[in-house]
């Protein structure tokens, strides 16, 4: 795939799972999957260091070979996984913050709509057509 | 000034609306005041969610309980929590000395039987937003004089 953006409950089970290209959807799933311990030591390492970062942004939660995992997490707990190809090189740190930004606005509006459960997968079309622009964009 | 009328209104029909006219048992009050709660409950879950896009993540639970009192409050209410106290094992004690929607009921004692129902969708808020950020609590009010007003929140440990 080239990118995949993931939307992880405070529970940490799925909400919104997505990406491009279907036939290594399995790989990116489990890619999601193992960047949540990254997300979670993240989380529980503040107060512990001198450097107090207390940023929503988690910044690159790590790299391997063929792709770069970014993570962001709100204060409801809720985590923001994007996953791009490592050979996209034109993608900036401040592109992927602003993509989460994004991502949380829509995300916050989701969460007010009186018409969604708080905790069910995330059904909004608005939502998703904020992820497939990000998906043409980066793509 | 003027944003805070329509809030006020709108918190006094939703309450004419689920209690009613009439006055009806006990249990009928009981099952009401919970409908209210919860519906305090959802809006404080949406609620937080925006007020909380733009600040930094939370230290602890003190912090969480200082965001409640200072700007959650002050986005519902135009005003902060006039008192904060604490037993630093999980309780905690906001109190408001004058709670604007206890303030257009006639002060002191008159219709102090009739405070539950205009405090219960402000309890559920308080859950609501608390739960949202991942603390699970049981939020109680007390008024003994109009139209000052207790909050006591009981941090539920897992």
């Amino acid at each position: 795939w080239r990118v995949g953006i993931a939307v992880i409950a405070k529970e940490n089970y799925p909400l919104y799972i997505r990406s491009v290209a279907s036939q290594s959807e399995l790989k990116f799933h489990y890619t999601v999957h193992t960047s949540l311990d990254v997300v979670e030591e993240k989380i529980s390492a503040v107060g512990k260091s001198l450097g107090d970062q207390r940023e929503l942004y988690l910044g690159l939660l790590y790299p391997t070979e063929d792709y770069k995992v970014y993570g962001y997490v709100t204060n409801s707990k809720v985590k923001f996984v994007i996953v791009v190809d490592s050979s996209n090189t034109s993608l900036r740190d401040n592109e992927i913050r602003s993509m989460f930004r994004k991502l949380h606005n829509s995300f916050t509006d989701v969460m007010c709509n009186p018409f969604h459960n708080p905790g069910d997968p995330i059904q909004s079309k608005a939502f998703d057509g904020i992820v497939s622009g990000m998906m043409v964009q980066t793509g | 000034m003027a944003d805070e009328a329509p809030f006020q209104f709108l918190h006094s029909e939703v309450i004419q609306y689920v209690f009613g006219a009439s006055d009806s048992g006990d249990a009928e009050t009981g099952r009401n005041i919970t409908k209210v709660e919860s519906m305090g409950f959802r809006v404080g879950q949406g609620l937080i969610e925006r007020l909380t896009k733009e600040t930094s993540r939370f230290k602890d639970e003190l912090d969480v309980m200082k965001f409640i009192c200072k700007d959650f409050w002050t986005c519902l209410f135009k005003k902060q929590i006039d008192n904060l106290r604490t037993n630093h094992q999980g309780i905690y004690v906001l109190q408001d000395s004058k709670f604007q929607l206890l303030s257009h009921l006639s002060a002191g004692k008159q219709y102090l039987d009739q405070a539950p129902k205009y405090l219960a969708f402000t309890c559920g808020l308080v859950r609501g937003a608390l739960s949202n950020l991942g603390v699970k609590s049981i939020v109680t009010a007390e008024v003994s004089i109009m139209p000052a007003c207790k909050f006591q929140v009981m941090i539920q440990k897992i």
